[in-house]
């Protein structure tokens, strides 16, 4: 009952934003929703229902709908100059295309921000000349500020201003290259900035025509047509401009990842390092977790508790900042395993000694996972089952063949097959080691311990702009590949289980 | 003279073969965990914080690393940001996982298998890969409800509630499988509800399995980088993982020290945990793998 009220309130609290913006279908799911859950936990029917519908609810909002969504940008050109709807990209040429013109106001210029310094969105404040007026410009235009929020020096330079973090010369100067790409839109034409200290308002040179729906350069006589199906305008001899929209593309995406020679050679080599990667560190993990497990596992062992205390430290160390240490102790100059057994190997220089150093840091994480879980089979398989071979002449190591060791891959082939999908996308991994390095010189995107997931970040997030839509389509075809196997595995130990239970 | 002299050489070789190797291998084992742990702990206490001064035993015993660490960063806020989401996330995770393991594993209805199946299948695509498609949505959250939108600890805890249920799910249903059904059925004849059933019979039962989960979704997501990373910009707001990976991303020799006081810090928590919770973590993985 509370927990329903819990429910309404956090219903209320939500719609009224929904309604501001006038989202219709939004509030309609939010009622809809909240109704169905008042229902169902009113009525007496409905029982198991009302044990699933919370968790459904997070897996659909969370989950599922993330999936989808991605799946439609697949099919899409989403991404750097393809980000927006043609509109958006009307705008941005027709700013973009600003040039100071004699007589043109100039505006003292304060860069701010509304978050961190060093990452936050960044806003203007200028302050105009003729009536000392403070406003804050971005992307989205300009605002005028209450003279009382802010502290402008006789100059015009503004010191403080509520709500914005006012950047030093310092900070400002490191983000140079985004302040000067800064462009304001204002009704006249837009803002930009000269300089750190200096803004001028500036006319567009170039302006769309509805008629030929077509942008037009004023001072060359230019013109770019629209083409609906590239989603950029594009002139006469096959110029585009940078600013595109967002327009499906179909399988495109996917027959590029296939065919394109750029993008599938690196991601079939990609593909086979991930299995290897995949299957190493799960395998390894076990081989190793399962040995020292089968060593500590006798009746006249003494002091196994002490020794499993010590043993599951790495896999309660937080992994992400032992990563960090493992990539410090590989380091070549001062890293501690070159110190230690006096080597001088370039570990993430070159292609297999990255590899094997990835591998080696994962069979560190990993292993006391796996030897705690075999410990927990260990004990649930029945001594009298070995006993028995033991009589019967077997020696210990035909024993832990034939009885041992299927007994245990019964029990952990599920835990195997998480761990192998687990690892098949662990991108921490890679991310915090090498980075996907060593590259090859004549190919930046793709290193030699890439696993697809992080060739994947690359492509989405890289400096080489972002490729939204190909990301999708990998991650669609990575999605795939692990769905498969973890399918195929998962019937097969189903059928061995039937053979030993 | 009763013992032959090499009666007692033989004697320690019949113990090696039984038992001794068996110490080898833990030594050995113990060795190979503890050598980059210990790495940590020599340069938290190397007074000169740097990587290149750094030896694998402790070469000094100072706390002028922990000092700087506090007063150079905003390690106490990401710290609790931290326990707030990675335990905020797994507490109401495995709340709402307990229950669906339950209806999975005691019901039986229409559309049982298909959402045992689906359940798996969308597990298989990591919540990272959907990182853009996160981002938009989120975008247009902070817009509407900036209380839940970047930057805020709440948005980022309900996104790691979602993500963590399919596998906690499926292990703690294996849990529930093994519980005898004639202890419910009896509780229900005697005129239990289903709910008192599940809430003081099946709970206090499932414990193990409870700690086991809460403990793999608390550790899952204190070491998540890359959500965290697109999500948390504001120095005041950021997780350990995505502040301390800032700590080296750009001095990686000089804060090495502090980066590794924090490394310490941040285990802490989870060391303690785990060695509570150490026999429930035996018993409850394999219990759950077993019938998984």
């Amino acid at each position: 009952m509370v927990l329903l009220g819990l429910v309404a309130g956090i219903a209320i609290w939500a719609a009224f934003p929904l309604i501001a913006a006038r989202l219709w279908v939004g509030l309609a799911v939010l009622v809809v929703t909240t109704v169905g859950l008042g229902y169902l936990y009113l009525t007496r029917r409905h029982i198991p229902a009302k044990y699933l519908v919370p968790g459904t609810i997070f897996l659909i909002a969370f989950q599922v709908f993330p999936v989808l969504y991605t799946a439609s940008t697949a099919f899409t050109n989403f991404g750097d100059g393809h980000r927006g709807s043609k509109d958006d990209a009307i705008v941005a040429i027709q700013s973009s295309s600003v040039k100071q013109v004699p007589g043109s106001t100039e505006y003292a210029l304060t860069i701010a921000t509304t978050g961190d310094p060093a990452t936050g969105p960044l806003v203007f404040l200028v302050t105009d000349p003729s009536t000392g007026t403070v406003s804050a410009g971005d992307a989205d235009g300009l605002r005028p500020l209450a003279a009382t929020d802010v502290t402008v020096t006789p100059g015009g330079k503004v010191t403080a201003a509520e709500g914005y973090t006012v950047l030093n010369v310092g900070q400002a100067s490191v983000r140079s290259q985004e302040i000067t790409d800064l462009v304001v839109p204002t009704p006249g034409g837009a803002l930009r900035s000269t300089g750190l200290s200096r803004a001028y308002e500036g006319k567009a040179i170039r302006a769309y025509d509805k008629r030929c729906d077509c942008i037009t350069d004023s001072e060359t006589g230019r013109t770019w047509t629209a083409d609906g199906t590239a989603g950029a305008f594009v002139a006469a001899d096959g110029e585009r401009l940078a600013q595109g929209w967002q327009v499906g593309v179909g399988l495109k995406n996917f027959a590029r990842v296939l065919t394109d020679p750029n993008i599938s050679g690196p991601f079939f080599g990609t593909l086979l390092w991930n299995f290897a990667f995949a299957i190493g560190s799960t395998g390894f993990t076990f081989g190793l977790g399962m040995a020292i497990a089968l060593a500590l596992h006798s009746p006249r062992m003494r002091g196994t508790n002490l020794y499993r205390v010590f043993l599951i430290l790495p896999y309660a160390m937080p992994s992400f900042a032992m990563l960090l240490v493992w990539r410090d102790m590989f380091n070549t100059d001062f890293g501690l395993i070159n110190n230690l057994f006096g080597l001088g190997v370039d570990w993430f220089g070159e292609a297999w000694s990255a590899r094997l150093a990835v591998l080696l840091v994962q069979l560190w994480l990993g292993y006391p996972y796996m030897f705690l879980v075999a410990t927990g089979a260990l004990q649930a398989i029945p001594r009298e089952l070995t006993e028995a071979t033991s009589v019967d002449g077997a020696s210990p190591f035909q024993s832990f063949r034939a009885v041992t060791l299927p007994l245990l891959l019964v029990a952990l082939s599920p835990l195997l097959i998480a761990s192998f999908a687990f690892n098949f996308n662990n991108i921490n991994a890679i991310w915090f080691t090498t980075e996907g390095g060593p590259f090859a010189p004549d190919n930046p995107t793709n290193g030699a311990t890439d696993l697809l997931i992080t060739y994947t970040y690359r492509l989405a997030f890289g400096a080489q702009g972002a490729e939204f839509g190909l990301a999708a389509a990998v991650s669609i075809f990575i999605f795939a590949i692990v769905a498969t196997v973890s399918a195929i595995s998962f019937r097969r130990t189903r059928q061995q289980e039937e053979v030993y239970s | 003279m009763t013992t032959h002299p090499n009666a007692a050489g033989r004697r320690g070789s019949r113990w090696f073969t039984q038992v001794g190797w068996r110490h080898l291998v833990g030594v050995l084992a113990v060795a190979f965990s503890l050598f980059p742990i210990l790495f940590v702990l020599s340069a938290a206490l190397n007074p000169l914080g740097t990587l290149s001064s750094t030896q694998l035993l402790p070469t000094g015993a100072s706390l002028t690393n922990f000092g700087n660490l506090f007063a150079r960063t905003e390690f106490g806020h990401w710290f609790l940001n931290s326990l707030l989401i990675a335990g905020g996330a797994s507490l109401v995770s495995i709340f709402l996982s307990s229950l669906a393991a339950y209806a999975f594993s005691r019901m039986r209805f229409s559309g049982r298998r298909f959402g045992l199946l689906t359940l798996l299948l969308i597990q298989m695509f990591p919540q990272f890969l959907a990182i853009v498609a996160i981002f938009l949505i989120f975008t247009r959250v902070t817009d509407l409800w900036p209380a839940i939108g970047f930057n805020t600890p709440w948005g980022l805890l309900l996104l790691y509630m979602g993500g963590a249920l399919g596998m906690n799910t499926w292990l703690m249903k294996g849990f529930f499988d093994t519980l005898p059904r004639e202890l419910d059925e009896s509780a229900t004849m005697d005129g239990a509800s289903h709910a008192q059933v599940f809430f003081r019979i099946m709970l206090p039962l499932v414990a193990p399995i409870l700690a086991v989960t809460a403990l793999l979704s608390f550790i899952g997501t204190i070491n998540e980088f890359m959500i965290a990373n697109v999500f948390l910009t504001d120095t005041g707001s950021k997780t350990l993982a995505v502040g301390m990976f800032g700590l080296v991303a750009g001095e990686r020799n000089n804060n090495f020290g502090i980066f590794a006081a924090g490394t310490l810090l941040t285990a802490i928590p989870t060391v303690l945990v785990f060695q509570l919770l150490q026999r429930y973590i035996v018993s409850g993985l394999t219990a759950g793998a077993v019938k998984g």
